[in-house]
């Protein structure tokens, strides 16, 4: 059944349909206590001549000395405007805030999700990245305009490096992968630099690793090898050295790893990737862990990238935008992607000293690098010098915490996620039952065997309880995996809801497996058919037929 | 200031209950020889510091007064109501819409977002954002390489030279080869990539041509001609266009665009020194099993409602790791949704009216100038909403102007040094008579 079946019910306002998505509001569930939001399709909303923002037309003057220029082919022209929705604004309004309904958020309550440190987002940093003098600052703005964005990027990267005892660092990178790219592409370019290029083929990646490890190798063209985890969950260090070898570039680690577990032989494992003259690339999706505790650059990786949106706390917003930006080794800076910002006049000790007291150095001068000012660099990775905005938002929020406050940030989101772990042990099996950092690791295993209870049904449970499940069936090395990263921003009754609403789901399990696997059933749709989804890709909104555009309209010049 | 909620009561609770004596003891898996040494971060600052520390850093950047400064990205009006919709919690704080039955109100604007994307491109397929559109165009070249299984590509110097910049990182570690097409930037000639020119280019081991409309000089580029010539070739054409100029230009699923890849940042994003933005990307329904980036399909529920799911996931890093279509995770989904609100705030009518806009100012100052003996085209032939204009000592009266809080546009000597002396001009509805005149009045007081 296509979308448009349910049109001529939609185009009803206020009556209601079979698919139930046809008018506003529709009574909860099925047993009808509650009362939902269900939301048509903008493009159904649309009534011809509809508006809602006009723009001035040009003056006779400004159209009279441009009808001496050349107009626009008729050739090139559009034929038919584009069937754009027709709507007022107050149909807009209702549109996105009913659809904002639907949607679980941290905002709205509390975000287990593994590995993505779905922390509080600051108020401030909102209204900080909204401020005139940034939000209207053109990227290619002569650089005596763009003091403020040139100072603060700086900045920004003097605290990235101090929080991760790294040389340098670029902002370029858009996200997580993003900067993984540049590592792996600053790989490449410091092995051919050294004439082992064609030599080094190979990256190596921990089999707790996130997709995107692989991912990213295979995008530089290199084959990635898999290094199985020991009994611990830590890297099989007898493993890594037989893996490695002159044909390695890098191995990309995770640390603390996916498993929540900080590699405890950390030093022997770099050591080892040096010895055999690779690189050591650290992941840091998982940096909220261990602020204070380890930096990398300090240990000895090469390289590591950020996850402004993880452990920085900039706004997820639905899938982004967030921030990669990579730090790099004395011996890797070279490489880093052009340009850097610079301090181009003034003591760097002073410009931070007068900073971090809220003052401006007097004769400070800040610039980009030049296009070619750095012939070792691999290049922009981005157009521009990243995604600006998320560093403001990373900026006022390292500087609202400070040394004291991003420490306890550490302490207590692994005091959290260990919380849970004693807590949850006894009604869900611990594959590794040990310290672990920001996040633990569950399985469902037991309930499967015993109950025929999925990780997906107790994910799905959980949403009936108001609370986002973890991140499951990851890693890939745990059977049924439940990921839980409570982060250090939940308070202990929100833990101890979680503890209760965990307990209740694994009694439910062996009382009535049957309910949990109809869940979930409070919420504004229940299980869809993903396979059905990908079986026959519907991706875009289907226009009725007749309904073609109009003529596109004069268009002038 | 730090926002856990915890006391040291609770702590203390906590640690009892995990059986350690405090918190230290949940680090002894860091190595001793490993450990942090240093952590010589400023002090913690209050929310009232915080704003003073973020204010004084806003207030060193000057915006201009007057800008006709673009190249690739353009100030328009925000709507008010754009502001509101991504503002609101519910979209901004929620993570990648994974979970569906809680996710719906993000996945039915992606679908939106899909669907507005087609509808403007004339694509079959749009993906659910990139980082921006330099990425998204370097994306959407190796997803031509996979297609047609060559490794050879060209590209038109009509193409933004950031985009090109970050084609050649990304095209380097696959070992891509890119061989350029020039545009013609011979005196008296029309600054476009010639069709003949590219067809030389081209051969059977090459996999697309990318070519951007309204080029980089803002001159309009023969896209047929040279779909046509890619195609002859059994290459693709990947376009690369600005997203308001479709309200009047031909889309590029009707001139034969294989690939379709854009900046969004014109549609209702603020300029913000270059960031967040977002990447489009639209392609052939029979190429979208090699399509980087998330998708969003509408589908059925238990209870026969309809619902959206994040769909295809089997070309995605997290299903088919290395052998994934791309490496990409993260995107840009809340600048999709600023897009989103922004084409529905405006309509087909508004975004006409803005493209008019545009088109007509960017006119008005080229035939300004002109008629004051100031400056001439670079180029012949149609332009859109931005002109190359030639101006004797161009550099030092851009600098002078400057002065005067006026920025005169994008110096093109910066990449091409046949362009020595030519400013690129861009215009916007933003553009008023009274900057036109301004403009003029500031040059000629510059000689």
């Amino acid at each position: 059944m296509s979308v448009a079946d349910t049109r001529p019910a939609a185009a009803a306002p206020g009556g209601s349909d079979t698919s139930g998505r046809g008018s506003a509001f529709r009574s909860g569930t099925p047993e009808g206590d509650g009362v939902t939001v269900v939301e048509p399709l903008i493009f159904e909303h649309s009534r011809p001549g509809r508006r809602a923002v006009r723009f001035p037309s040009p003056s006779a003057a400004a159209r009279q000395a441009a009808a001496s220029q050349p107009r626009v082919p008729d050739p090139l022209r559009r034929r038919a405007a584009p069937r754009l929705p027709e709507v007022s604004e107050l149909d807009l309004v209702r549109h996105f805030n009913r659809l904002s309904h639907l949607n679980f958020a941290i905002d709205l309550g509390f975000y287990p999700l593994g590995s993505c440190t779905m922390k509080y987002n600051p108020k401030v940093n909102e209204w900080a990245a909204h401020l005139p003098g940034f939000a209207d600052s053109h990227p290619l703005d002569p650089a005596p305009l763009s003091q403020g964005s040139l100072e603060l990027q700086w900045l920004l990267a003097e605290l990235l490096k101090e929080v991760s005892g790294f040389a340098a660092v670029s902002l370029q990178p858009a996200a997580g992968a993003h900067g993984e790219l540049t590592g792996m592409l600053m790989a490449r370019a410091y092995h051919a630099s050294r004439g082992e290029g064609e030599q080094r083929t190979t990256v190596l990646v921990p089999d707790s690793a996130h997709g995107t490890n692989p991912a990213t190798a295979s995008m530089v063209g290199y084959a990635t090898v898999t290094i199985r985890s020991n009994e611990r969950g830590g890297i099989d260090l007898q493993a890594l050295r037989e893996a490695l070898g002159p044909e390695t570039a890098a191995l990309m680690i995770t640390n603390p790893s996916t498993l929540g577990i900080f590699e405890d032989q950390i030093d022997q494992v770099i050591a080892a990737v040096h010895e055999a003259g690779a690189l050591a690339y650290m992941d840091g999706a998982n940096l909220n862990a261990i602020l204070g505790r380890f930096r990398a650059g300090e240990a000895g990786f090469d390289l590591m990238h950020f996850n402004l949106h993880k452990t920085f706390s900039t706004p997820h917003g639905g899938g982004g935008p967030g921030a990669g930006p990579v730090g790099a080794s004395d011996r890797m800076a070279p490489f880093l992607p052009t340009p850097l910002p610079l301090l181009e006049a003034g003591d760097p000790e002073e410009v931070r000293r007068n900073a971090w007291r809220g003052r401006s150095t007097p004769g400070g001068r800040f610039a980009l690098e030049q296009p070619d000012a750095r012939p070792t660099s691999i290049g922009k990775v981005r157009a521009f010098t990243g995604n600006f905005g998320t560093h403001v938002r990373a900026y006022a929020y390292i500087r609202s915490n400070g040394a004291d406050g991003l420490r306890s940030v550490s302490n207590d989101a692994v005091l959290a996620a260990n919380y849970l772990r004693v807590r949850l042990s006894d009604a869900y099996e611990l594959p590794y039952d040990r310290i672990c950092k920001h996040e633990v690791i569950f399985s469902g295993r037991r309930q499967k065997r015993a109950n025929g209870v999925t990780t997906l049904d107790i994910a799905k449970a959980l949403l009936d309880e108001g609370i986002h499940p973890p991140t499951i069936y990851f890693p890939l090395i745990v059977d049924e995996a439940l990921m839980i990263e409570p982060t250090e921003t939940e308070s202990l009754e929100t833990l101890e809801r979680f503890v209760e609403v965990m307990h209740d789901i694994a009694r439910r399990a062996s009382q009535d497996p049957a309910a949990l696997r109809a869940s979930p059933r409070h919420t504004p749709v229940g299980r869809l058919d993903e396979a059905g989804a990908a079986r026959r890709p519907d991706l875009r909104y289907r226009f009725p037929d007749g309904a073609d555009s109009a003529p596109a309209g004069p268009t002038e010049p | 200031m730090t926002y856990s909620p915890h006391t040291d009561a609770e702590r203390a609770r906590m640690l009892e209950a995990i059986g350690v004596g405090s918190v230290d003891d949940l680090f002894d898996d860091v190595p001793p020889a490993v450990r942090a040494t240093g952590f010589g971060l400023p002090p913690p600052l209050t929310e009232q510091e915080v704003r003073a520390e973020l204010g004084r850093l806003a207030g060193r950047n000057r915006v201009p007064e007057i800008s006709f400064l673009g190249a690739g990205v353009y100030r328009h009006l925000v709507p008010a109501v754009v502001g509101e919709v991504i503002g609101r919690s519910e979209f901004a704080t929620a993570y990648t819409p994974y979970q569906p039955e809680v996710s719906q109100g993000t996945l039915q604007s992606i679908y939106e977002f899909q669907s507005l994307i087609c509808e403007l491109t004339g694509m079959e397929v749009a993906s659910a954002s990139h980082y921006d559109g330099a990425t998204a165009t370097a994306e959407a070249a190796l997803m031509a390489c996979r297609l047609t299984r060559r490794h050879r590509i060209v590209v038109s110097t009509g193409l933004n030279p950031e985009y090109r910049r970050v084609l050649r990182t990304y095209c380097s570690g696959p070992g891509v080869e890119i061989v350029e097409v020039p545009a013609d930037l011979a005196e008296g000639g029309s600054g476009t990539t010639h069709a003949d020119a590219a067809r030389q280019a081209l051969g059977d081991s090459i996999a697309c041509l990318v070519a951007q409309q309204p080029n980089f000089y803002g001159q309009l580029e023969p896209m047929s001609e040279l779909a046509e010539a890619a195609h002859g070739a059994g290459a693709q054409l990947v376009a690369v266009v600005e997203p308001v100029s479709l309200a009047l230009l031909e889309p590029p699923g009707s001139y034969g665009a294989d690939i379709v890849t854009a900046e969004g940042q014109p549609l209702g994003i603020p300029a913000s020194f270059g960031g967040p933005y977002v990447g489009l990307m639209a392609a052939r329904m029979d190429s979208v099993r090699q399509m980087p980036g998330r998708l969003v399909g509408a589908t059925r529920d238990v209870r026969n409602q309809r619902g959206y799911v994040l769909t295809l996931q089997a070309r995605e890093q997290h299903i088919r790791r290395e052998k994934a279509a791309s490496n990409i995770c993260t995107n840009q989904a809340l600048c999709a949704l600023a897009a989103t609100a922004y084409l529905i705030a405006v309509g087909p009518e508004g975004l006409r009216e803005v493209a008019v806009a545009g088109t007509t100012q960017v006119r008005h100052i080229a035939a300004a100038l002109e008629a004051a003996g100031l400056a001439e085209r670079r180029f012949t032939g149609p332009y859109f909403a931005e002109v190359a204009l030639r101006m004797p000592r161009a550099t030092a009266r851009r600098e002078a102007l400057l002065a005067r809080g006026m920025v005169a546009g994008y110096p093109l000597e910066r990449d091409e040094a046949a362009l020595a002396d030519t400013l690129l001009l861009a215009a916007t509805e933003l553009t008023t008579d009274d900057q036109v005149e301004r403009l003029v009045d500031a040059l000629q007081a510059t000689p």
